[in-house]
């Protein structure tokens, strides 16, 4: 499966946001690591602002700092503020719709959705960081 | 502490357990302590205990596994079956140290990977065993009503 940009550059932001607890940082400086433009990533960091994950500090040495619990934030919580639903419902807009077929590739559908979210939704930032320091470990700097 | 379940705790795993699925069952706690007891594959066994520190011989938790060989041609591993906190002990890392406790038994033993399966909804032990650095397998349960 696929991740929208905007769904990877909010879990790639907050990822770093959490390894440094206290320290503010700019879309500039998490933009340069990625390579994203500041503006695209000023847009992820306003959804995230408005849904209680990161608050803006004002003035010299101000940016972002993330403000939810790295235990109990999961992955679809963010997804799901930038793709709401996800994946789509299978029935919508197909052909065939309230067919047995349609039907029975909708259970099929619905068994990848489930997995799929629960997934993502068992997968906590905490996780994710620890995750990440262990490919870190696996693999050579770049 | 962790230590090895013994018959007098039996009573206090099955009201933990109780406290969280609503179904009493001493009897299959009860059964499989003995059953524990009598295959004793790994010295120690694989029905643990977590122990208060402040409260000696309260049993705050439990954790129970077994050793599966070649079960769908699956290569020797350890199952993690129950594992279960007293409400007010959780969030104290008694499930982290159990699971550590019966990981280093199995790793004695000699094997190398552990399984455990959670229901796809219910997210909290999901995120417990995530967090300790479980993945999903290999495998994929399947299943069928029998009309």
């Amino acid at each position: 499966m696929k991740l929208q940009v905007a769904s990877q550059l909010a879990i790639f932001s907050i990822l770093e946001l959490v390894a440094e607890p206290g320290r503010q940082m700019t879309v500039a400086d998490i933009g340069a690591k990625y390579g994203i433009s500041s503006n695209h990533l000023a847009k992820v960091m306003n959804v995230l602002g408005r849904a209680g994950l990161v608050r803006s500090v004002r003035g010299a040495g101000g940016g972002f700092q993330f403000c939810g619990n790295a235990r109990r934030i999961t992955l679809l919580d963010i997804i799901d503020l930038f793709e709401p639903r996800l994946p789509i419902d299978p029935e919508a807009g197909r052909p065939g719709r309230r067919t047995a077929e349609a039907a029975a590739l909708g259970l099929v559908l619905g068994e990848i959705d489930d997995s799929v979210r629960a997934t993502l939704g068992s997968i906590t930032i905490a996780t994710l960081r620890s995750l990440s320091s262990r490919q870190r470990a696996k693999t050579p700097a770049v | 502490m962790v230590r090895p379940a013994r018959r007098a705790d039996v009573a206090a795993v099955s009201a933990i357990d109780a406290e969280i699925t609503g179904l009493p069952k001493l009897e299959h706690w009860l059964e499989l302590h003995s059953r524990q007891r009598r295959s004793a594959a790994v010295a120690g066994g694989l029905f643990l205990v977590a122990v208060a520190a402040e409260e000696p011989g309260r049993v705050v938790g439990f954790i129970v596994g077994e050793i599966r060989a070649w079960e769908f041609g699956s290569a020797p591993c350890g199952w993690v079956y129950a594992l279960s906190v007293a409400s007010g002990w959780r969030l104290r890392g008694v499930g982290e140290t159990l699971l550590a406790a019966i990981g280093a038994q199995f790793r004695a033993a000699g094997i190398r990977k552990m399984r455990t399966m959670v229901a796809r909804d219910n997210l909290l032990p999901m995120r417990f065993f995530r967090g300790e650095g479980m993945m999903a397998g290999p495998y994929i349960q399947l299943e069928k009503d029998l009309e």
